[in-house]
């Protein structure tokens, strides 16, 4: 019941989204969300709710630190 | 989603196990890493984590499964409700097979209790209003994570001026308990992969007195296999630096002051109260309880609820699993007596619980 799912933004009517992952789409309340979001926005989505945006420059961030930090020719 | 794959990459995964090793080599005694999110334990088990570490680096799932940690008067208050005619329990699935003192909401609804299964509070709301003859009771379980979610169910019932909503909370919030574990000279923990999406809400600073208090690393970790290793790389970090600080690994979610707005809500409808846990007993200060002034949709007070006496299985080592003592595989039932589809305990229930984990990846 814990699971908070990263889904994509389809379109969003008031405090209601429609969202999207791996072809499944679901509705969801944004009511809890600080921040605004909108369509082709990543939130994550638990219980139906989106309780927190996913941030893509932040991900692509840490993906882009740890191939430097873990490179292959770094390793022994 | 494009970049999610990418944190499954085999070859990065690799090369931080060999990092991982290498900075193992250092350690001059083994270190203990506790996750307490029953995402992570799942996670830890489907992408066999366990067998990229080095036997100095053990892992120790903790407790962090909802359903798990609920103890099993509550359970019965839940079957209670089933019994008058009015009622509509309504429930996120897992705990339909939890087993109470002597029935389960699963063996009621198949006696033709009106159990309901919903995939959002919202949803019980909804069934509230489309049966205003009806009762409709939700049980209101889970961490920080559930607990605003929940909060919005009665703001929302408030709204529409629902008098037939209610719900049976049993709310818990996560840093009071790892403060009992890290305390637990036992267990010898090292460092706390926190869990991601409770902290979504109250925010890494959450974990700051932790960290201080008891000299303790916390690093906030996404769900990934990628996540999970550098979650625990960056707590080898600190154990090596004589460090005890608190750092989001999962920064593209989790920010340091999370989300006010689900805080407000929650704060709104809930106040901390003491709270019983399943294996760790009563904790003071670690659950939510619904305000007096919103004690109309409390079923605790608003229903005359008789849970009957309490029994708890006496073979069921749930309690010991749950604080990390005892490995699923060293529990005398495990994948004999209980099984996910004939479950004695709430961990091989849920599928976030870790025996359920461990039965379906694990053996």
């Amino acid at each position: 019941m814990c699971l908070g799912v990263p889904m994509k933004i389809l379109s969003r009517d008031g405090d209601t989204i429609v969202a999207e992952v791996d072809g499944v789409q679901k509705e969801a309340s944004v009511m809890l969300l600080g921040e605004e979001v909108g369509i082709g926005d990543y939130v994550i989505v638990h219980a139906g709710f989106a309780i927190s945006r996913l941030d893509e420059e932040y991900a692509q961030e840490t993906l882009r630190m740890m191939k430097e930090v873990f490179a292959p020719e770094d390793m022994r | 989603m494009k970049f999610q794959d990418e944190f499954r990459d085999r070859e990065l995964v690799k090369n931080m196990a060999a990092n991982i090793r290498r900075m193992a080599e250092r350690l001059t005694k083994p270190v203990n890493f506790m996750e307490v999110c029953g995402t992570h334990t799942m996670a830890i088990y489907q992408f066999g984590i366990r067998s990229l570490l080095p036997e100095n680096v053990r892992l120790i799932s903790g407790p962090g499964c909802p359903v798990c940690v609920t103890p099993v008067g509550y359970v019965d208050r839940a079957v209670a409700c089933t019994a008058d005619a009015r009622n509509i329990v309504a429930t996120f699935g897992d705990m339909l097979r939890v087993p109470g003192s002597r029935s389960s909401l699963m063996e009621e609804r198949a006696k033709g209790a009106d159990v309901r299964i919903v995939y959002s509070p919202l949803d019980a709301v909804a069934l509230a209003n489309a049966n205003p003859e009806r009762r409709v009771i939700f049980l209101g379980i889970g961490f920080e994570t559930t607990a605003p979610t929940i909060a919005a169910s009665i703001l929302e019932a408030t709204k529409l001026g629902l008098s037939n909503y209610y719900v049976l909370a049993s709310h818990k919030t996560m840093p009071v308990p790892m403060e009992i574990l890290t305390a637990d000279p036992d267990l010898a923990l090292s460092g706390y992969l926190c869990p991601a999406h409770v902290s979504t809400v109250i925010g890494a600073n959450a974990y700051k007195p932790l960290a201080e208090k008891y000299r303790i690393p916390c690093v906030v970790t996404g769900f990934e296999p990628a996540d999970v290793m550098q979650g625990i790389e960056m707590l080898l970090a600190q154990v090596l630096a004589g460090e005890s600080r608190v750092e989001i690994q999962y920064s593209r979610a989790v920010s340091w002051e999370g989300n006010p707005k689900a805080q407000t809500i929650m704060e709104r409808v809930f106040v901390p109260c003491d709270a019983s846990w399943r294996g760790l007993g009563l904790l003071p200060g670690s659950g939510l309880a619904i305000k007096p002034e919103l004690a109309r949709f409390d079923a605790e007070r608003a229903l005359a609820i008789d849970p009957g006496e309490e029994q708890e299985n006496p073979a069921c080592r749930c309690g010991e699993v749950l604080k990390g003592k005892l490995s699923p595989f060293d529990c005398p039932l495990f994948a004999t007596a209980c099984t996910p589809e004939s479950p004695v305990g709430a961990c091989m229930v849920s599928s976030e619980g870790t025996c359920a984990a461990a039965y379906k990846y694990g053996r």
